[in-house]
C-alpha cells in the first residue's frame, strides 16, 4: 500500500463519512466537508510535481489475484500527473462552486457529494492504474457515477433519458475496450500497461494487434464523445451544472483522451491508429463546432463546443502518433509537437470550459433561463460575470491574450506540419487537416461570440425572464475567477507549465524520444508573421461575418434531415432491441411451471448426456462393488413399486405418502450401509418435507388427470425417462471412472487432523468448511426467498398464472 | 375444529422436551458420534414445528417470542465470522483448531472451534426451516 493507493481510495472511503455526517449534522452544507477531499488530494499531488518534473516516476503495487495477473498496480508519470491535478484541482473548484449552487434545503446533498466523490476516486483510479483490468474497473465506475449524477434529478424524464443514453453508449464502448484489453493481454502475456509498452515491437505483427487497437479506440471514442458517439453528451447536460463543468467538460470526457495518450507508445506509428484518431478527431471538431452555433440553450451550446474541443485534442494525438512511424529520430521529432499541443490544449480547455460552464450556471441561477432567445443585455446587470465570460470565451475562440490563443496557433502549426508528411498517403490527403481545422475554428469563433454577445449584449428583455437579474454572490464567482486568472496566467507563463507538467508527460507518452532535441518546443505568444497568424486572422474575419449574417445562413441546418439523424438511429436501435428481446422473452416465458421444468430438464438432459457421450465417460465397472444382499434387493423392489404406483394414484395424499416411502427407504439404505448420520438426516428431512407438503395442500389446485393428448405426453415421457436413465448412468460412471486419487486418507486421519471421530462432520465442519458455509448461506437465501415470495406477492393477479 | 387436539397437545408438551434434548444431544455429540449442526438444527426445528402443529400460531408465538428470521441471519453470521477468527491467528479462512483441556468435573475435555461454526449452521437451519413453515401456514 503506497501513498498513491491511499490517494485513489481516499475519496471513495470519504463517501462513508459524508453520508454519516449528513445524518449527524443536518444543518451543515455537506459541500464544506466534501471540499476537504479534493483540496487535500490536490495538495498531495502538487508535492509530487518536483519528483515527476525530474523525469522520475512513482509506482507501487498491491497483489490482488496473482493467478490472473490482477494487481492493484499504480503508476504516476507526467501524463497521469496532469490528469490527477486536473481531477483534484477542478474538483476542488467545482465542489466550492456547488456549495453555493445547490440548495441545502431542496437537494439531497449526501447523494450528490457521495456520487461526486465516488467519481473522483474512480477517475483517479483510471489515470493512475497500471493494470489493464483495474483500469477497466475504474473506467466503468466513472460511467456509473456519471449515470448517477446525470440522473441526479431523477424525477425528470429528460434526466432519465440522458442518464440512460450516456450509460448505454459509454459502457458499450467500455465493453469493447475490455475485449481490446483482453486481446492485448493475450498478445503480451501481461496486464501491466508499462510492460506492454516495453514489448511494443514484439506484439506489433500479431494478428490481434489491429482488432485490439480498434476496440480500445471504441472505448476512447465513446467516452470522449467523438463522432458518431457524441450524441450522449448534449443529453448529459441534464445534470446539475457543477457536474457538467466537472465530468462533462473537464475530466470524465477526457478519459478517452487519456486512454489514447496512454496507448500511443503501443499503437502509435500504425496507419490505422493514425487515421482513425486524427480523422475522427478532426471531423468531430468540425461537426461539433458547426452544431454548437445552432444551439439555443447555453448548456447545449457548451456541450457541442466540448465535443468539438475534444475532437481537436483527439486529432492532435492522432497527428502526433505519426512521429513513431519508423522509430524515434531527429527527423520525426517535429511531429511530436502535435502531442505537446494536445496536452497543452487539454489543460487550457479545462480552464476556460470549466469557467464557461460555471458562468452559464450563474446566469441560469440569476436569471432563471439558459435560452439564448430570452437572454440579452445582462452586461450592466452582471458586470463581473460578463468580464469572466469574455475572458473564457475569447480564450476558447483563440484570441490573445488568453491561453487558448497559444494552443490554437500551435494546433494550426501541427496541422501544417502534418501536411508535409510523406507517408500514410498524407501527400494526397494531408491538405484536408489544415482546411478542416480552419473551418472548425471559424465556427468555434462564431459560437464563442454568440455565447458572449447574445447573453450579455443586445436588448434586455425583462419580460421574458423569470427572475430579476442580479450579480451572483461571491461564493459562486470565486471558482470561475480562479479559472479565468489561470487562463491569463497560462498565456503569460506557458513555459513554466511546459517545464513542470508537459515535458514529463511528453517523456511518458514518447519514451523513445527522451532527450532528443525539439521534443519540448518553446511556446511563444509572438512568432512573426506566418501562416498560423494568417489563419487566425481569417478565423476572426470570417467568424465575425458569420455572426453578423447568422440569420441569413442558418437555413443550412435544415439540410440535415431530422429523420435520419444519428440520434434517431440510436432511438430506433434502442426500440428495436427492446421489442426484439421482449418478443423473444414472451415466446418462452409462458407462465406455466411445467414449461419451465421442461426447459430446465431438457437443457440438463442435452448438456449432460452430450458431455457423457462425447467424452466417452460411460464406464461401468462392477469389479470393486460389494455383494448385493437380500435386504437391498427387497428395498429396491419396494422403492420401484412405490415409484411406479405414484403414476397411477387417484389422490394427492396417496402420492405424497408414496413419495415418503421412497424417502424413508433411502434412509433404510443408509442404515444398511452403516451410515447412521446420513440415515438420521434423511429421516428428519423426510419428516420436515412431509409437514411442508401438508401445508402446501391448501394451496394446490384440484388433482386432475391431464389431457391424454400424445403430443403433450410423449415429450414429457421422454424427458422423465431420459432424466432417470441419465442419473443412473452418471452415478455408475462416477463409480467407474477413477480420475483422481482417493481422498479417503483424510477420513481415516480425521481424528489426528480435526480431532473428531465422526468423519462426516469432520468433512462438513473442517476439511470442506467453505462448502458448508456457502451451503448455509444458500439455505438462508432460499429462506429469505420463500419469505419474500409469500409476504410480498403482488396483491392481485400476480400469481394466477402459476396456479393454472 | 379443535376438539381432537387434547391428546396431541398433551403428548406434545412432553415430547417437545424430549425432542429438544435429543436435538441438543445430537448437536453436541456430532464431533465423535452421529449428529452435528445440520441434523441437530433440523431436530430442534422439528420440535418447534410440533408445537405449531399442536397449538395455534398465536399462542406459540406468545410462548417463544423469537423472530426466526433473525435466528437464521444470526446463524449465517456466526458461521461466516467464526471463519474469520482464524485469520487473526494468521491461518487460512475457516481453519478450525482443537485442543484438550482439563476441566473441573468433566476431566480431560476436547474443546474445538468447529463448535462455533456448527452452532451457526444449527441456528441457520432452525431459523430458515421455521420461517418457511410459519410463513406458508400463515399464508392460508
Amino acid at each position: 500500500m503506497t501513498l498513491l493507493h491511499l490517494l485513489i481510495l481516499f475519496p471513495i472511503i470519504a463517501v462513508v463519512f459524508i453520508v454519516t455526517l449528513g445524518q449527524l449534522a443536518p444543518r451543515l452544507h455537506l459541500g464544506w466537508a466534501a471540499l476537504v477531499v479534493p483540496v487535500v488530494l490536490f495538495a498531495a499531488f502538487l508535492t509530487m510535481v518536483p519528483t515527476i518534473a525530474g523525469n522520475d516516476t512513482i509506482s507501487g503495487t498491491i497483489p490482488w489475484i496473482t493467478e490472473l495477473d490482477l494487481h492493484f498496480a499504480v503508476y504516476l508519470d507526467g501524463l497521469s500527473l496532469i490528469f490527477a491535478l486536473l481531477i483534484t484541482g477542478v474538483g476542488s473548484l467545482v465542489v466550492l462552486y456547488s456549495i453555493f449552487y445547490l440548495s441545502k434545503k431542496r437537494e439531497s446533498l449526501s447523494h450528490f457529494y457521495s456520487f461526486l466523490l465516488l467519481f473522483m476516486g474512480a477517475m483517479l483510479g483510471v489515470v493512475l492504474s497500471d493494470n489493464l483490468m483495474v483500469l477497466y474497473l475504474f473506467w466503468e465506475l466513472t460511467s456509473i457515477s456519471s449515470f448517477l449524477l446525470i440522473g441526479f434529478w431523477y424525477r425528470r424524464k429528460k434526466s432519465q433519458y440522458g442518464a440512460q443514453k450516456s450509460f448505454l453508449i459509454t459502457v458499450g464502448g467500455g465493453i469493447a475496450m475490455l475485449v481490446g484489453f483482453i486481446m492485448l493481454q493475450v498478445m503480451s502475456g501481461t496486464n501491466s500497461v508499462q510492460e506492454i509498452i516495453a514489448m511494443r515491437n514484439s506484439i506489433q505483427g500479431h494478428e490481434l494487434f489491429v482488432p485490439a487497437l480498434i476496440l480500445i479506440l471504441l472505448g476512447a471514442f465513446t467516452k470522449s464523445a467523438q463522432f458518431p458517439f457524441h450524441i450522449w453528451l448534449p443529453d448529459a447536460m441534464e445534470a446539475p451544472t457543477p457536474v457538467s463543468a466537472y465530468l462533462h467538460s473537464a475530466t470524465m470526457v477526457k478519459a478517452g483522451l487519456f486512454l489514447v495518450a496512454r496507448f500511443t507508445p503501443v499503437f502509435g506509428g500504425e496507419a490505422t491508429w493514425f487515421w482513425l484518431v486524427s480523422g475522427v478527431g478532426i471531423f468531430t471538431m468540425f461537426w461539433g463546432a458547426l452544431f454548437a452555433v445552432k444551439q439555443k440553450d447555453l448548456k447545449a451550446l457548451l456541450a457541442y463546443s466540448t465535443i468539438s474541443q475534444l475532437g481537436l485534442i483527439m486529432s492532435l494525438f492522432g497527428l502526433g502518433s505519426a512521429a513513431l512511424h519508423g522509430g524515434a529520430s531527429t527527423d520525426s521529432v517535429v511531429y511530436t509537437t502535435a502531442i505537446f499541443v494536445a496536452l497543452f490544449h487539454l489543460v487550457n480547455h479545462s480552464t476556460f470550459k470549466g469557467a464557461l460552464f460555471m458562468i452559464v450556471g450563474i446566469v441560469d441561477h440569476g436569471v432563471g433561463t439558459r435560452d439564448i432567445r430570452k437572454l440579452g443585455g445582462l452586461m450592466t446587470l452582471m458586470p463581473v460575470t460578463f468580464t469572466l465570460a469574455v475572458i473564457s470565451s475569447f480564450s476558447m475562440a483563440g484570441l490573445p491574450p488568453f491561453n487558448g490563443f497559444l494552443s490554437k496557433e500551435m494546433f494550426f502549426t501541427a496541422t501544417l506540419t502534418a501536411k508535409e508528411m510523406n507517408f500514410f498517403s498524407m501527400d494526397t490527403w494531408g491538405m484536408m487537416f489544415p482546411v478542416i481545422a480552419l473551418a472548425g475554428s471559424v465556427f468555434t469563433f462564431t459560437y464563442s461570440m454568440v455565447l458572449v454577445f447574445k447573453t450579455f449584449a443586445g436588448r434586455y428583455k425583462r419580460d421574458k425572464l423569470e427572475k430579476n437579474p442580479h450579480e451572483a454572490p461571491i461564493g459562486l464567482l470565486i471558482s470561475p475567477i480562479i479559472l479565468c486568472s489561470l487562463v491569463i496566467l497560462l498565456f503569460i507563463f506557458p513555459n513554466q507549465l511546459s517545464k513542470y507538467l508537459l515535458a514529463p508527460a511528453m517523456n511518458g507518452i514518447l519514451p523513445t524520444f527522451q532527450g532528443i532535441e525539439g521534443l519540448i518546443p518553446k511556446i511563444y505568444a509572438w512568432h512573426g508573421f506566418n501562416t498560423e497568424l494568417l489563419m487566425t486572422a481569417i478565423v476572426v474575419v470570417l467568424g465575425f461575418v458569420l455572426v453578423r449574417t447568422f440569420k441569413y445562413w442558418k437555413e443550412i441546418y435544415d439540410l440535415f434531415p431530422q429523420r435520419i439523424s444519428i440520434d434517431q438511429g440510436y432511438q430506433n436501435l434502442l426500440a428495436f432491441s427492446e421489442s426484439t428481446s421482449n418478443s423473444i422473452t414472451n415466446f418462452y416465458m409462458t407462465g406455466f411451471l411445467r414449461h419451465y421444468l421442461f426447459y430446465i430438464y431438457g437443457f440438463l438432459l442435452i448438456v449432460l448426456s452430450g458431455t457423457l457421450f462425447l467424452t466417452g465417460s460411460i464406464v461401468i465397472n462392477t469389479a470393486d462393488d460389494a455383494q448385493i444382499g437380500i435386504y437391498e434387493v427387497l428395498l429396491v423392489l419396494i422403492m420401484a413399486t412405490a415409484a411406479v404406483s405414484i403414476l397411477f394414484t387417484k389422490s394427492r395424499m396417496t402420492a405424497t405418502l408414496l413419495n415418503g416411502v421412497l424417502g424413508y427407504s433411502i434412509a433404510i439404505f443408509f442404515v444398511l450401509f452403516r451410515a447412521p448420520d446420513l440415515a438420521l438426516t434423511q429421516l428428519v428431512v423426510e419428516t420436515v418435507t412431509t409437514v411442508l407438503f401438508l401445508l402446501c395442500f391448501y394451496h394446490l389446485p384440484e388433482w386432475s388427470k391431464e389431457d391424454r393428448n400424445l403430443k403433450v405426453r410423449i415429450p414429457k415421457m421422454v424427458i422423465a425417462i431420459g432424466m432417470g436413465v441419465l442419473t443412473v448412468l452418471i452415478s455408475l460412471s462416477a463409480q467407474g471412472n477413477k480420475l483422481f486419487d482417493s481422498i479417503s486418507s483424510f477420513f481415516e486421519d480425521s481424528y489426528e487432523l480435526a480431532g473428531g471421530r465422526n468423519i462426516v462432520n469432520s468433512i462438513l465442519g473442517d476439511f470442506r468448511a467453505f462448502d458448508t458455509m456457502l451451503e448455509v448461506v444458500v439455505l438462508f437465501i432460499a429462506g429469505v426467498g420463500v419469505y419474500t415470495l409469500i409476504k410480498l406477492k403482488s396483491p392481485q393477479g400476480g400469481d394466477t398464472n402459476e396456479r393454472k | 375444529m379443535r376438539e381432537n387436539d387434547v391428546i396431541l397437545q398433551t403428548v406434545s408438551k412432553v415430547a417437545v422436551f424430549i425432542i429438544l434434548t435429543f436435538g441438543m444431544y445430537l448437536f453436541l455429540s456430532g464431533h465423535h458420534n452421529p449428529g452435528g449442526g445440520f441434523i441437530g438444527g433440523l431436530t430442534l426445528s422439528s420440535a418447534v414445528i410440533l408445537l405449531y402443529i399442536a397449538f395455534d400460531v398465536e399462542s406459540v408465538n406468545k410462548g417463544i417470542p423469537v423472530d426466526f428470521k433473525l435466528v437464521a441471519a444470526a446463524g449465517v453470521l456466526i458461521s461466516v465470522l467464526s471463519g474469520t477468527g482464524a485469520l487473526l491467528f494468521g491461518a487460512d479462512f475457516l481453519s478450525q483448531s482443537f485442543a484438550y483441556f482439563d476441566l473441573p468435573l468433566l476431566g480431560k475435555t476436547e474443546l474445538t472451534t468447529v463448535v462455533l461454526f456448527e452452532a451457526g449452521v444449527a441456528l441457520a437451519v432452525v431459523g430458515v426451516v421455521v420461517t418457511i413453515l410459519i410463513n406458508i401456514s400463515e399464508d392460508v
